[in-house]
Order: C-alpha cells, then structure tokens, then sequence
C-alpha cells in the first residue's frame, strides 16, 4: 500500500509540472502570436521600455562596475600566478562579454523590472481587471503581455551591452589605475582576443534572457491565486524560476554557440 | 511623466545602449560594415600551429591586416588561412607569408615579405610562397636526438 501510494505521488506530481509546463508553453506561443500580430500602441511599448530599461541604468552601471572591479582584481591575482598579468584586458573583457553581461544583467532586470511585471499583472487579475478587458472583448495580451515582451527583448540586449563596456572600464580602473598595468597593453590585448563570435554569442543569450524574462513573469502574473498571497506568492515564483531559468538556459546555449 | 519627457529618457537610453553595442561589435568585435576598405587573400601552410582567428598580419613590423579564418584543407593535406588586408596595402604576387612567433613564449602572427614581382596580388588571390610556423618543441627533440645535420 505504502509503494502504490509513493508512486501515485510521483505520478501526480510528474503530471503536473507537464501540465504547468504545457500551459508556459501556449502561454509563450499565444503570446508571440499576438506580438506578432497584434504588437500594441507604441506609447505602451515606450512606457514599458522606459520601465524596463531606462529605470535599470543606474542599478545595471552599479552592478557593472563593481563587477568589473572585482574581475580586475581577482584576474590580477590569478595572472600574477603565471607572470602574465598583460592579459588582464583580455581575461575581463571576455568574461564579462561572454557570460557575466549577459547572465548579470538579466539578473538584475529579472529583480528590478520582472517582480514589478508580475506583480502588476497579479493584480489586475485578481481584481478582475483582465476579466473586464475581456468582457469588453479587448485583447488583454495585446495590453498587457505584447508590449512587456517586446520592450524586455529590445531592453535587455542594450542594458547588457552597457553592462559590459561599464564592466571593462571598472575593470581598466583597478587594472590601470590602482595596479599599475600598461593602460595600452590593457587595450591591446582585448582588442586581439575579442572577436565578432563573443560579441555575438553574448548578444544572442542577452536576446534569449529578455524572452525568457518577460514571459516567465508575465506568465506567473496572469495565472497568480486569490488574493494578496496568490500575487506574493506568484511573484517570487517569478523570480525564482526565471532565474534558475536563464542559468540553466545559459549553459545551454554557450555549449551550442561556442 | 509627460510624453515628451518619456520619449526624451527612452530615447537617451536606447542611444547610450546602441553606442556600447556598436563600440562592442565595431572595436572590439571587429565587424566590417563598410567591407569596401579590405582585400581578402588566402595562403596555404603545412602547419599553423599555434596561430589564431584574428591574429595580426604584418610586413617589417608594422600591422598591416588580420587573419580572418583558418581551415584545415582534408584534400591536400594543408592548412588554408584566410587574410584580410588592408585596402591601402598592395602585395606582390611572389610575397612570402612565414607564421612567426613573437618572443619566445609570444603570440603567432603572419609576416609578409614583400617580393620583386610586377604583378599585384587581387581580392580573393593566393600567396603561393608560405613557411610555416616554427614547433620548438620538434626543433629540441631533433636536437636531443642528434637528428640535427
């Protein structure tokens, strides 16, 4: 009895999350139908990138710079080992455009913007603002999940790219100015060993990362229970699972674009 | 907020955000979009070893262009290395290109001999005259072996 019943558990809770997982998955495809489609006014787009994007440059140049500092002091610490502390331009400047932009950025705009998506989304639903819409036979995609999801692509491949040259001058900070590497040699390195490949496998994944982010906490916004724990709940699922999400995504993706 | 003033801070965002984009891919990422100052040349080696994409190409010292792919040709056995050269840069058809190593532990890069031919190397020719990289490694065991003449 015991065994049937631990396997009905596991049974049961397989079938949910393949259900959940189904429904994510219309969510996205109706979703970028009617991105699409029906993309929404561009005043809606413009205050959601403003939301997005311009309201994350401080956090995203604070987050960047320091991360680039550390990068620069932990590179020199580990390069002075081999006697190649040169290469400290090249060693920041590929970490930081390979994997820390993109993977931070969309960290940070998933806490900043995504907890703030979901919860307004949450909200109108459990005050049945969205029910209105469609009773009124509006679209509520077309208001509300559109425009939050082409504001998030476009945002966060800019935010991340900022990320990245904020990174390499915190970087050239500590480097240059406080260890006392050749500000030219610096340079030169990173210029050798970046090539256009980098660039563009982190500009793929920051793409990805905006997708990812604004569907996940678009999605758990519109499907958040009743009441205020129904959203609070719904939010930090958000967060957590777009950002478990976007880490597990990135593995993927650098294995295949590498 | 007023729209004006939304559209102003967006607008400043998205001009900050297209700027580290293009210093990323144009300086760093070295994306031709204005292919017209270029000229592709490509040379066969019997061994690039320790050469990279994007390693500097020069001639007595001075860089005169980038190493844009390498390939291994399976047919004939032999590496083929794609250069980009630039436009203000005209090359002999008997130029030799040699991959050289800068310092002892260094970097590899092509050097370029000028030759004596009339004839001027086009987009897209070969540089029929190569050396390729020196392995140390196989230089010592040579000579700890005693196959050195």
């Amino acid at each position: 009895m015991a065994i049937r019943f631990l396997l009905q558990q596991l049974g049961g809770s397989a079938l949910t999350l393949l259900r959940e997982m189904g429904r994510m998955l219309t969510f996205l495809g109706y979703a970028l139908y009617i991105v699409v489609r029906r993309p929404g006014r561009p005043i809606h787009i413009l205050k959601q990138l403003h939301f997005i994007g311009t309201k994350s440059l401080f956090v995203i140049c604070l987050t960047a710079v320091f991360t680039g500092m550390v990068l620069g002091l932990q590179g020199y610490y580990t390069l002075a080992k081999f006697g190649s502390e040169g290469m400290l331009g090249s060693a920041v400047a590929l970490s930081l455009i390979r994997e820390l932009g993109p993977v931070l950025t969309a960290l940070m705009v998933t806490g900043r913007a995504g907890s703030a998506i979901t919860a307004e989304i949450g909200i109108m639903k459990i005050t049945e603002q969205i029910d209105a819409l469609k009773s009124m036979a509006l679209e509520p995609f077309k208001y509300l999940v559109s425009p939050k999801i082409i504001a998030a692509v476009l945002a966060v491949p800019l935010l991340c790219a900022l990320f990245d040259v904020v990174g390499i001058a915190g970087g050239y900070l500590v480097g240059v100015k406080l260890l006392g590497i050749n500000p030219g040699t610096y340079f030169f390195e990173m210029e050798k060993s970046v090539v256009g490949r980098d660039v563009l496998s982190g500009f793929v994944k920051s793409l990805s990362f905006g997708l990812i982010i604004s569907w996940v906490c678009c999605f758990k916004g519109y499907t958040a229970g009743h009441g205020a724990e129904g959203v609070s709940r719904g939010t930090t699922a958000a967060v957590v699972m777009s950002s478990v999400l976007i880490l597990v995504w990135d593995y993927f993706l650098t294995s295949v674009l590498l | 907020m007023k729209k004006g003033n939304l559209e102003l801070s967006v607008g400043i965002f998205m001009l900050v955000g297209i700027l580290c984009l293009g210093y990323l891919s144009i300086k760093l990422g070295k994306m031709e979009f204005v292919g017209g100052d270029t000229y592709g040349l490509y040379a066969e080696f019997e061994s690039v070893s320790g050469l990279k994409q994007g390693a500097f190409v020069e001639i007595a010292g001075v860089e005169v262009g980038r190493v844009e792919s390498i390939a291994f040709l399976p047919a004939k056995g032999v590496a083929r290395v794609n250069l980009r050269i630039n436009g203000g840069v005209k090359l002999q058809d008997d130029v030799i290109a040699a991959v050289r190593t800068r310092g002892i532990i260094g970097d590899k890069f092509v050097k370029l001999k000028p030759g004596g031919s009339e004839k001027l190397l086009t987009s897209g020719g070969r540089i029929r005259e190569t050396e390729s990289s020196v392995d140390i490694e196989e230089l010592l065991s040579k000579y700890i072996h005693g196959k050195v003449e």
